[in-house]
């Protein structure tokens, strides 16, 4: 028998209210442990909760039962609305753990349990994690598009019209008694799709949503990278001291700037290093540098490491020295706030080009991962030459699909074959 | 006592008693009537696109079909001869009476002993079968194999007159067919059809496009005996508006449309009757005219098969061009029989809940004579595996045709006819017509059914492959060709592979597996998969049931 699994389901604390599910067999028992009573199904009331054992008071929170197998995992669910600080939550989590059986859920197992039961398919799996991770009410919206079925709807058309141009493929090998040649026709539609597909592709990730705009800081050491991610976290958060190389590895601040969902990230000065703790350092902010959706760039704009979105910045502008910023760069100054503002206003713009938009459907990594996969075997048609590399490219395409949804096989091919044609003998 | 009995000589059961015998069985072979062994009841053709490729897999084995093909052959074409090499389709057309003539010649060379009775009941003793009751009496076995074609319990349809019969003037097995229901393996029933036979002194050939025969001379089989038939010419005819005005104004008298045939008939090859009313946008079908035999005049209008009144036949007939005084040497017509459900059987078409018995070609719910006669090869090879205690002999859909179409047909099972197409192969580039004997020739060696030649043939074939001079051979340029193509499938294929190691427990409870719906369990239980990768290939199974699938039988494996 499955194991009880908790865990907090709702946003990083502290905040409001959190929500906190358990889920299993044992979720009604372990509720009323908690709860003292549970109330009917599908409704909300308030209860005390206490401690299993000690009796203690931990909150007093709404709780709300669904019966399996009709509720989101397939299992039974308590569900505790309690207040959102970080106190509340460590107490309940704790008392829940008391009670035997009980376990705290591994990332994703509410969705996996899901998924198993039946009650999801993959990508509205993935919907939904997002959905129990919006933070924002746009990532909200973005993720209940998804949960509702908008890609799933999405994909299923793009299945669709590509087991069409298969099909045509196959009937061509299988069926041409005649032996005639590749039909063109044939590679403009798949043309047209891979293009539909590339479009979709260029389109912003939904990552950058639910996790946030990964806005990196960088440069060479000394740059006042530090002290810049500290005026603008309002917090002493990075170790700032005159020493060049101080920052050894990488700091993250979530932030919102005007709205938009950040990560603000610190990095160790790129230069030759002084010893191995560093160099690991600057391997490590070459690489955030890549993955960055912003770079913000403390340093000669002639060094700027080749980015699609870059701020450049002229740091410490207060110092007699840097009174006159180059063209084009943001003259800031960390100690005197000089600049500040209008730096994060330009930050938060240039993340807001890399978010989706609020009622448009994302892809995450995965999904445009396969959905890439597709495009490239389709648009390799064009070159193929042969109708049996026509038809391989396609089958690839299909294969690329399946692996995003799951399902299809070479029956669908022939259902959709035999739907359109009159075929001779 | 035999080792092995086979019951019907059609495609299916000459290749299963032949191939049982060559792995050293005492077989009996069981027919209504001596002169209908190798029968080929519907077009007088053998191979195409997707079944020549079985066809030369079952040549590699030794098989009958290739040779007797080859040396009835009035007509050759390469199919797809402008595509690449992988799915290019050997067919020829065979002289009817020659065709029969070599089967009867090489099973009575086999050593099969040939036994003209009705089969009327198995005999099963302790769960598995030990006979058959025939009309001449009781004879016992070790293993059975069944391949009773169209004839369990079959009905002939011209128009409005029904009679029972599997083939045009022949009887029905129906005292087996009622035994069969029994025992659980029935499944439905399906039809096919055949065109009228016309004769073609009566056909303006004049009128008609010519389609002369390939000039090169390849074979079917890999062992060249020589060709010695000469080659006609077929010919290509279309319907017009008119034929199709007349079939229409016919539809209340076909037995099709007036809801007397219940059983599904093949998309792929509909009636013409089908074809108009489906397609009904399309101006003209085409026929392809066949010649019956060298010293035989019937020809076979190929694309026309249909169940109307023969009044009705000759009228739409005579609308085509070219066939304006064409006269029907025989009616075309419709044949319902029952097929049982292959879902019941191992990969090795035994019946997974009756050890010894077979099923094998048609009765599966197959059509065409290269589909009946692939199964016809599993089975014998198998049924004197169990009655010698042989080693078993396993198809993957990975190194041929006869491996996807087991793996389709236990696994997927049929709602209609299943007929091979190169589509079903998801390794096509690496099934060739031209390299079965590369893919298959070191299985066939160990399962130790060929003869003396074909050994060396499949031995210095293999040898060759190593040689200098391969690349400058047909099918070492095909296999550069499709090299990097193929390397990428082999990677695909450890994925699937992955899947194929875990393996589901035969007496895993389905209901008891949580999270599979009531529709999963009944549709996992028909079959009873071996591996989670034969489960992902079960139509209908959901993503979310195969997760389910997977954790049920690894947390089986773990305790």
């Amino acid at each position: 028998m499955a194991d009880t699994i908790f865990a907090l389901s709702s946003g990083r604390p502290p905040a409001a209210i959190s929500v906190i599910r358990v889920s299993g067999p044992q979720a009604f028992a372990a509720g009323m442990l908690i709860a003292g009573s549970l109330p009917e199904p599908r409704t909300a009331a308030v209860r005390e909760l206490r401690h299993p054992q000690s009796g203690e008071l931990l909150d007093e929170a709404l709780v709300l039962g669904f019966a399996g197998p009709a509720s989101s995992t397939g299992e039974d669910i308590v569900e505790f609305q309690c207040h959102g600080g970080r106190a509340v939550i460590d107490s309940l989590h704790a008392a829940l753990a008391a009670i035997g059986g009980l376990r705290q859920a591994q990332p994703g197992e509410f969705t996996r349990r899901a998924f198993e039961n039946g009650r999801i398919d993959l990508t509205e799996a993935e919907g939904l994690a997002d959905l129990l991770e919006a933070e924002t009410e746009s990532q909200r919206k973005a993720a209940l598009t998804l949960a509702e079925g908008g890609l799933r709807r999405q994909i299923a058309m793009w299945q669709e019209q590509l087991l069409a141009l298969s099909a045509r493929a196959e009937r061509a090998i299988d069926y041409d008694e005649e032996d005639e040649a590749l039909d063109p026709s044939l590679l403009r539609d798949s043309a047209v799709l891979a293009r539909e597909l590339e479009q979709w592709l260029a389109r912003p990730r939904a990552e950058p949503l639910k996790d946030g705009v990964l806005v990196v800081v960088a440069g060479p050491p000394n740059a006042g990278k530090s002290s810049l991610l500290n005026a603008i976290a309002g917090e002493e958060r990075a170790i700032v001291t005159d020493l060049p190389g101080t920052t050894r590895d990488h700091l993250e601040v979530p932030l919102s700037l005007g709205g938009v969902p950040i990560r603000l990230t610190d990095t160790a000065g790129l230069r030759a290093a002084g010893d191995q703790v560093e160099a690991i350092g600057v391997a490590r902010a070459e690489r955030l540098i890549e993955a960055a959706d912003v770079l913000v760039w403390l340093g000669d704009a002639a060094e700027v490491p080749p980015h699609p979105r870059v701020i450049g910045v002229h740091a410490k502008a207060d110092l007699p020295d840097r009174r006159e910023a180059p063209d084009g760069l943001w003259a800031t100054s960390a100690v005197s706030g000089e600049g500040l503002s209008g730096l994060m206003a330009e930050i938060g713009r240039v993340a807001r080009t890399v978010l989706p938009a609020e009622d448009a459907i994302a892809l995450n990594r995965r999904q445009a991962a396969h959905v890439a996969e597709a495009a490239l075997a389709i648009s390799d048609v064009a070159g193929a030459g042969d109708l049996v590399f026509v038809a391989e490219h396609f089958r690839r395409a299909r294969n690329a699909f399946d692996q995003l949804t799951g399902a299809a096989g070479v029956e669908n091919v022939l259902d959709t074959l035999f739907a359109r044609f009159c075929l001779g003998k | 006592m035999h080792d092995v009995l086979v019951i019907g000589a059609g495609h299916a059961g000459c290749e299963a008693a032949a191939a049982a015998a060559r792995r050293g069985a005492r077989v009996g072979l069981l027919t209504f009537r001596a002169e209908d062994v190798g029968q080929m009841s519907c077009n007088p053709s053998i191979g195409g696109v997707g079944k020549g490729h079985l066809v030369r897999e079952l040549d590699v084995f030794d098989g009958l079909m290739a040779r007797a093909a080859d040396r009835s052959a009035i007509h050759r074409r390469m199919l797809n001869r402008s595509k690449g090499p992988a799915v290019w389709g050997p067919r020829v057309q065979a002289d009817r009476k020659r065709y029969r003539a070599a089967m009867a010649e090489l099973l009575s060379q086999s050593g099969v002993e040939l036994i003209v009775a009705e089969a009327l009941a198995l005999v099963v003793k302790g769960g598995r079968v030990a006979g058959v009751q025939t009309s001449g009496g009781n004879l016992s076995c070790r293993a059975l194999v069944i391949a009773a074609g169209t004839f369990l319990d079959a009905r002939i349809f011209i128009g409005d007159r029904i009679v029972a019969g599997g083939r045009r003037g022949e009887g029905a097995s129906i005292p087996l067919a009622a035994q069969i229901r029994e025992i659980g393996l029935g499944q439905g029933r399906l039809k096919t059809g055949t065109p009228p036979r016309l004769d073609g002194r009566s056909i303006d050939w004049a009128r008609l496009d010519e389609q002369p025969s390939d000039r090169e001379a390849w074979t079917m089989s890999a062992l060249d005996e020589g060709l010695g038939q000469p080659q006609l010419c077929c010919a290509i005819a279309r319907t017009t508006e008119q034929t199709h005005d007349i079939i229409r104004a016919n539809f209340d008298r076909s037995p099709l449309f007036a809801g007397a045939i219940e059983g599904r008939g093949p998309r792929y090859c509909p009636s013409i009757e089908d074809k108009v009313k489906r397609f009904g946008d399309r101006g003209a079908h085409q026929i392809f005219v066949e010649p019956e035999g060298l010293d035989d005049h019937l020809v076979y209008p190929n694309g026309i098969s249909t169940s109307l009144p023969a009044d009705v036949q000759e009228q739409f007939v005579r609308s085509i061009p070219g066939f304006e005084r064409a006269s029907i040497a025989q009616p075309g017509y419709a044949v319902e029989y029952e097929f049982l459900d292959p879902r019941r059987l191992n990969q090795t078409l035994e019946v997974r809940d009756v050890p010894g018995l077979f099923l094998a070609g048609q009765v599966n719910g197959t059509t065409g004579y290269e589909e009946a006669g692939a199964q016809g090869l599993a089975a014998g090879l198998n049924a004197a595996a169990v009655a010698l205690e042989l080693e078993e002999v396993r198809f993957d859909r990975r190194t041929s045709y006869i491996g996807v179409m087991l793996d389709d047909l236990t696994l997927q099972g049929v709602s209609e006819p299943y007929r091979m197409m190169t589509a079903r192969a998801e390794y096509r580039l690496s099934l060739r017509a031209d390299n079965a004997s590369s893919r298959l020739g070191p299985a066939a060696l160990a399962a130790g059914c060929v003869s003396p030649p074909r050994r060396t043939h499949i031995e210095q074939h293999l040898a060759s492959r190593s040689a200098e001079s391969w690349r400058d051979t047909d099918e070492g340029r095909a296999d550069l060709l499709y090299a990097p193509y193929v390397a990428r499938q082999a990677r695909e294929w450890e994925v699937v592979r992955r899947d194929s190691n875990v393996w589901i427990p035969r007496e895993l409870d389905y209901p008891a597996v949580p999270g599979l719906s009531s529709e999963m369990v009944e549709r996992l239980m028909a079959v009873r998969p071996e591996t989670l990768d034969q489960a992902s290939r079960i139509p209908g199974i959901t993503p979310a049931a195969l997760s389910a699938l997977y954790v049920a039988a690894s947390r089986r494996a773990a305790a």
